[in-house]
């Protein structure tokens, strides 16, 4: 496309300032890790791996991590098995008002989050007896998360040929066969994608597991992070740097694999 | 031994639509048949019915006598070929061919046997670990027809496995259908909305509308005695010629020109009547004099169509459209004679559309 | 002799060729049960909630009595709920819809002009504010707008104490920065999704980069446009994020309405005013969901 030389000038400018604006509070996550006298200020005085030293003395940092691994794989998982049946199923079956359905669904999901409905969530993992339980957290997210999850999948699961579920059909497979030598396997980019997502958003919640886990050794890193920098002191921006980069790191890298691997796009079904 | 008899099939969809409308065909063991018809006139409708996609709302499908319409698509012994082949594409061709096969628990010596078989037949032994993403069109269409063949079904179901190759594919494709068909000796059905696909491949044919049956028979019989207009207008390469006139006496006058009734017609119609007289553009050749049964007109158009040339005269306001063996093309505007086939004129009745 | 067929006996009621019923069922069935048990029961529960006087503590936690309207009308003469409201709808308004939305379209638009390499690299740098967890993503504006050595203060020469003195203006602008992603890829499919040729018609038409944004980009991408304001208002509503940079404070100056909810909830365990709170958030977000709907339906006549 032709643009004049103001339109280049002005399109690069902001490009470069938008840049910026997005890159530098995130820059002291990347630097004040490895600066031997860790301050709010971003810079990066005296390189060294101290504060991942510090870091590990506290007992419940590596803990908290692995926690946030369990919360996250598990709702993503919970979200592929259970959501992608139910994504296919909606997607072949047509009743009067699905799509409508489907989109009040999404609103429902969006309009009760974790704020909205803490006091019943609080309430329901009390009376359920999964208050402080790992499986409490993740049924919770994936609640949330599964109208959304289930939106996205059954836009995947459009784009199949029906064909192919109907050859195999003639063939004599069963409706589970379908779903799991066809359908599951074409979709594949869809779930990784979804599971990907699901992770991200749970690994990063820091709401639920802030209202049901009450005992330290299950809590996630969501909720660690926070502790650690809502005691005052400059001592704790060492653990907090150290931790908080090691706590970002593994979402940043499935981002990029996923986008590698399959793009990172939300293929159609936004326009509503 | 493998016939297929379709009684009183009725379909009516959710939405009211009436696709399939109290149909009764007989297809015979080993044919190869067609359903030919424009969209939306049930063929394919049709044709997943008897696979068990559809269920019929009415009547009765029998498959070597045995009553199969209620029975789920599994379990017929049917195989079906899609218009977009369906190939699953995270198996390879080989895995492909396998599928039903596995699902039918066969055990790993009988796969291997079956697949080779296929694969065999179809020529595509080369192609086995290669994805349905790496091959062609045409060998994408031979690994379905590969695969519905691994299964040794008693009916073979084609839904316009022709329409996504491009042209000249298509040809050598069909010539190779045509072949393997007679060769293997299964009864197959084929859909499709290309006549002279269906002229070329079948041994008897349906002609479909609005989920009724207008004719049935072999493409020589589509050919040369279509029943009604509205096969008469939907098969040949060429638009039939169809003209109206007026009855008098023994002669059907069109315009100015007039013609001799044979005798069954004469006999059904009275003077006055209007009804309508076919002939094949093929069958339309110049005549030297004018006169009794001949069009006389203006050269209006000419096609160039290889051997021959269609030429379109205007002759009292009615087209009329004629052969003209090559070297001979008229001129636009010079007024030539075009003398109908009387062996080959057939007249149809206005209202019913029917043949007289 | 004949027996009588039924009617649909094997396809479904929508004509489905490979799904039955039952199986129809048991692979929904799953998704239908945890939807309903850990979200559609607790958006009624906190409806419910919202008209008693439950505790959790003291009386009312073990005999909790139906006050009907009480709590709402509590809320109505509260000045905290009011200035919790108003918050909340600065919020959403600065940080949404004059934020993410126009930040996220015109960085599609731009970048869609741009080389490959260019669009990757931004778009990496815009996703990964959205991706950083959001314990570390607040520490990290705690961080930056530091008023004694904070980045935002080093380069413009200040020593501004960003979070006391403009607290609102402060999260109005990290949610811009945190949510803008979302919004972006949302409008790079928007804008990807209009056909090349639409665009070169009008370019040869004599049309400015300009005009061929108003007349032809926008009005093709107002699904998208709408779906994202619905998306991104309800989201920034509800949300409980900044909670981790500012607590709600200084005072009150940033309590957002899921933060005023949390106070009274799991501070003060007043769980029936907190519900009622809850419960006028669902209502306020049924009436936004309403507005843009019905808006994008009406103008689409």
């Amino acid at each position: 496309m032709e643009k004049s030389a103001s339109e280049r000038i002005t399109s690069a400018l902001f490009v470069v300032i938008v840049s910026l604006f997005f890159l530098l509070p995130i820059a002291w996550l990347f630097l004040a890790p490895f600066d031997g006298q860790p301050t709010y200020r971003l810079k990066l005085s005296d390189p060294s791996l101290n504060n991942f030293r510090e870091m590990s003395q506290n007992p419940y940092a590596y803990r908290s991590l692995l926690n946030s691994a369990i919360f996250s794989a598990g709702t993503g998982l919970v979200i592929i098995l259970i959501g992608a049946p139910a994504a296919y199923v909606l997607s072949r079956v047509k009743f009067k008002g699905r799509d409508v359905f489907l989109y009040f669904l999404l609103l429902f999901s969006s309009v009760v989050s974790g704020s909205a409905a803490m006091v019943p969530l609080f309430l329901l993992a009390l009376r359920f007896n999964i208050l402080d339980t790992y499986h409490g957290v993740i049924f919770i997210l994936a609640g949330g998360l599964l109208p959304a999850a289930i939106f996205i999948l059954k836009d995947f699961t459009d784009s199949l040929p029906r064909s192919y579920e109907e050859s195999a059909k003639i063939f004599g497979a069963s409706s589970f066969r379908i779903l799991k030598d066809i359908v599951a396997p074409v979709i594949r980019p869809g779930l990784a994608v979804i599971f990907v997502w699901a992770f991200v958003q749970s690994w990063g919640n820091f709401l639920i597991p802030f209202i049901i886990i009450r005992d330290i050794n299950k809590q996630p890193a969501a909720v660690m992070m926070y502790s650690f920098y809502t005691e005052a002191g400059d001592a704790v921006i060492r653990t907090v740097a150290a931790f908080g980069l090691l706590y970002t790191i593994p979402v940043l890298l499935m981002y990029f694999y996923v986008n590698r691997k399959y793009g990172f796009r939300f293929y159609g079904g936004i326009k509503g | 031994m493998s016939t297929v008899n379709i009684k009183g099939i009725t379909k009516v969809f959710p939405n009211g639509v009436r696709a399939l409308d109290n149909l009764d065909l007989e297809i015979k063991d080993g044919e190869f048949f067609a359903l030919l018809g424009p969209s939306g006139c049930g063929k394919t409708t049709l044709l997943r019915t008897l696979g068990g996609l559809e269920s019929a709302t009415d009547g009765h499908i029998l498959i070597d006598g045995n009553d199969v319409t209620r029975t789920s698509a599994g379990d017929r012994n049917v195989a079906m070929v899609f218009q977009d082949y369906a190939l699953y594409p995270h198996m390879n061709v080989k895995e492909n061919i396998q599928y039903p096969l596995k699902i039918r628990k066969y055990p790993k010596d009988e796969c291997e046997r079956r697949v080779n078989m296929a694969a065999k037949a179809l020529s595509i032994e080369n192609l086995l670990d290669r994805k349905p993403g790496q091959i062609s069109g045409g060998q994408q269409q031979r690994v379905a027809v590969a695969r519905a063949m691994a299964t040794t079904p008693n009916l073979y179901l084609f839904d316009e496995p022709l329409s996504n190759l491009d042209a000249r594919l298509r040809l050598e494709a069909r010539s190779f259908l045509k072949q393997l068909q007679r060769e293997l000796g299964v009864t197959t059905i084929l859909v499709t909305h290309d006549q002279s696909e269906a002229l070329a491949l079948a041994d008897r044919m349906a002609v479909m509308e609005l989920g009724k049956i207008r004719q049935v028979g072999s493409p020589v019989e589509f050919f040369h005695r279509p029943a009604n207009l509205f096969v008469a207008s939907f098969i040949g390469s060429t638009p039939m010629n169809l003209l109206e006139g007026v009855v008098q006496g023994k002669d059907l006058k069109i315009g100015e020109a007039k013609f001799a009734l044979p005798a069954h017609v004469s006999k059904e119609v009275s003077t006055g009547a209007k009804i309508i007289m076919g002939v094949r553009p093929e069958y339309v050749s110049v005549s030297k004099s004018s006169g009794s049964g001949v069009f006389s007109g203006k050269v209006k158009i000419t096609e160039n169509l290889g051997t021959h040339y269609l030429v379109l005269i205007d002759a009292d306001g009615n087209v009329v459209r004629g052969t003209v063996p090559d070297g001979s093309e008229p001129s636009i505007g010079e007024v030539i004679h075009f003398k109908p086939d009387p062996e080959r004129t057939l007249f149809y009745d206005t209202k019913s559309g029917e043949l007289i | 002799m004949v027996t009588e067929i039924k009617a649909g006996s094997r396809t479904d009621k929508s004509g489905n060729a490979v799904l039955r019923g039952g199986a129809a069922s048991f692979f929904l069935s799953p998704a239908t049960i945890i939807i309903i048990i850990f979200l559609v029961i607790p958006a009624f529960w906190t409806i419910y909630l919202g008209i008693t006087n439950y505790r959790l503590t003291g009386f009312s936690a073990v005999d909790p009595e139906i006050i009907g309207l009480e709590n709402f009308r509590r809320a109505l003469s509260d000045p905290a709920f009011f200035n919790s409201l108003k918050v909340t709808f600065i919020f959403t308004i600065g940080s949404a819809i004059l934020g993410q939305a126009v930040l996220g379209f015109f960085l599609a638009w731009i970048l869609f002009g741009l080389s490959k390499r260019v669009r990757s690299t931004v778009e990496i740098i815009v996703i990964a504010a959205w991706m950083v967890p959001s314990s570390v993503v607040s520490f990290l504006w705690i961080a930056f707008l530091n008023g004694d050595v904070g980045t935002l203060n080093a380069i413009l020469g200040s020593q501004t104490r960003w979070l006391i003195d403009y607290p609102l203006e402060s999260i109005v602008v990290f949610n811009i920065w945190r949510g803008t992603a979302f919004s972006m890829l949302l409008f790079a499919a928007a804008v990807a999704s209009i056909p090349k040729s639409h665009l070169e018609v009008a370019r040869v038409a004599g049309a400015s980069r300009g005009q061929q944004l108003r007349t032809i980009v926008l009005p093709a991408i107002r699904p998208y446009i709408l779906t994202d304001i619905l998306l991104i208002t309800l989201w920034t509503f509800n949300d409980f994020g900044p909670y981790l940079i500012t607590s709600g404070g200084p005072g009150q100056e940033t309590e957002l309405l899921a933060i005023f909810v949390y106070n009274n909830a799991l501070r003060f365990l007043d769980f029936g005013y907190a519900s009622s709170i809850a419960a006028i958030m669902l209502l306020i977000n049924l009436i936004l969901s309403l507005i843009v709907i019905t808006t994008g339906k009406k103008r689409s006549q």
